[in-house]
């Protein structure tokens, strides 16, 4: 651990990291540039997260990572490695143990407290990127409060499939005036993000952007009077714990049409099981 | 040069700035809350907080406005051994810091840009009380509502109309710290201290 600064960053590049992390604060919703350095993991492997994590953790946090809501895919788990060996932090699992959690596309099932943090790895930070390319106009577009491009996106949506088709990165509106991208989190999760308990950072690596949401932030799905916003998931329950409220992972179990829907938060599905509760393909039978 | 120069820094700056940073965010994060925060020893009149927040966010890349009082040689030394930050005036500055009347006016401050709202100042204001009582806030971060003492309503007001443009202000007294981002809304309380009471929509 010696080998490197606290948290593997320097204390410079920290700095930076934190003012923007303020600024992000003090502006919910709005993009923060940022110099993002590199990280010894490549782009897309949430080096953003890592960034803002590194400049956030305290030797006394006990750190928590989530990969698509798992605690043990190789992205979570090189990340958790990551920070044990440069920050010395404790690491956990349980979600309710965990003072800063880093999360990959999912909020976790349980609500987090006051006493936490979430921080979002983010592909790319600009909900209008794929309507606009240009920075330059995105970034007028947000200062112009112009955003009915979005609402379009989501009109074409509705013309073509009946019904807003976009299920994940869902974009939202912060307190009135910033639309955001939530990351690729399942539109299941938007209800979650608006008047959480815990403070939400976004870092973008690659696309060098911080952002952020205090805590009891108004967040709003866009979305049409007649066509409402609908948080959705797959109309099943959990195949290993029976939960009926949690976000589902479709797995194909065999090479036979066979498939099963095991939740997507681990942490909340083994704590289920612990507790007794047993799905259909629960016990030895489940994969 | 003075000991004092050399002295009242960090003793393990990264573990320090880290926890020092973390009191800073969640009081950014939470306004109306107040925390302590320590590492620093700064000379006067300088408080531990204020000394704390500068070594925590300031270095090269940072030009700092010493306002009033602050603005001695002792701690333009000791900013510059510790931090490095370039000194400049209230209309270039990303930190400024000194007490509310001297940091007046803020009509001078950089507010950011349509563009870029984030390239604004952050003003550090050392406050002789700060407690969770007195004006009312609302806004993100507040669940409901909170109280805080601040030096005066009406210029957080005006400056919260200028959302998504507008300055942000850490507010030191002693060892504790607390925080009005551009976010929030100030408004008198009603007579009665009890937060709830307060009337804004």
């Amino acid at each position: 651990m010696t080998q490197y600064n606290f948290a593997y960053l320097d204390e410079q590049t920290k700095r930076m990291i934190r003012r923007a992390i303020l600024k992000g604060l003090a502006i919910p919703g709005y993009q923060v540039p940022f110099a993002s350095r590199e990280m010894p993991m490549p782009y897309g492997w949430g080096t953003g997260g890592v960034q803002v994590s590194a400049a956030i953790l305290t030797p006394e946090d006990r750190f928590k990572v989530i990969d698509q809501g798992a605690d043990d895919t190789t992205n979570a788990v090189s990340i958790r490695t990551f920070f044990e060996r440069t920050a010395g932090v404790a690491t956990t699992t349980a979600t309710s143990d965990a003072s800063v959690i880093q999360t990959r596309h999912r909020i976790p099932e349980e609500p987090l407290t006051e006493k936490q943090i979430l921080v979002y790895q983010v592909p790319i930070p600009e909900p209008l990127r794929f309507l606009e390319p240009r920075e330059s106009e995105t970034r007028k577009m947000h200062a112009l409060e112009e955003y009915g491009l979005m609402h379009v996106k989501l009109y074409e949506d509705i013309s073509r499939h009946g019904h807003i088709a976009t299920s994940y990165a869902y974009p939202v509106t912060v307190e009135g005036r910033f639309v955001m991208d939530p990351s690729p989190i399942p539109k299941f999760d938007n209800p979650k993000l608006g008047d959480m308990a815990a403070i939400q950072l976004f870092g973008a690596g690659r696309e060098q952007r911080i952002y952020a949401l205090p805590p009891y932030t108004k967040v709003v799905s866009l979305d049409f009077d007649d066509h409402p916003f609908e948080a959705s998931k797959a109309d099943h329950p959990c195949g290993l714990c029976g939960a009926e409220e949690s976000y589902l992972d479709e797995v194909i179990i065999d090479d036979a049409g066979g498939r099963m829907f095991v939740c997507s938060d681990t942490d909340y599905c083994e704590r289920r099981q612990a507790a007794g509760h047993v799905g259909k393909l629960g016990g030895k039978d489940a994969a | 040069m003075q000991a004092e120069t050399l002295s009242g820094g960090f003793a393990d700056p990264a573990i320090q700035s880290a926890q020092a940073f973390r009191g800073v965010m969640e009081a950014m994060a939470r306004p109306g809350t107040v925390r302590s925060i320590s590492g620093a020893t700064p000379p006067a009149p300088l408080s531990g907080a204020a000394g704390t927040v500068l070594l925590t966010l300031c270095d090269p890349d940072t030009p700092v406005y010493l306002a009033g009082e602050a603005d001695c040689d002792a701690v333009r030394g000791w900013l510059a051994f510790h931090t490095g930050a370039p000194l400049a005036g209230p209309s270039h500055c990303m930190f400024a810091v000194g007490t509310w009347d001297q940091l007046n006016p803020l009509s001078v401050y950089k507010i950011g840009t349509p563009e870029y709202p984030d390239r604004s100042a952050t003003l550090i204001v050392e406050c002789t009380e700060l407690t969770g009582s007195g004006a009312c806030l609302k806004g993100p971060g507040i669940k409901t509502s909170s109280a805080l003492s601040v030096p005066e309503v009406q210029a957080f007001q005006h400056n919260t109309a200028l959302f998504p443009l507008g300055l942000d202000f850490i507010l030191t007294c002693g060892n504790t710290v607390a925080a009005l981002p551009r976010s929030t809304r100030v408004s008198e309380a009603d007579g009665a201290t009890e937060v709830s009471s307060c009337t804004l929509p």
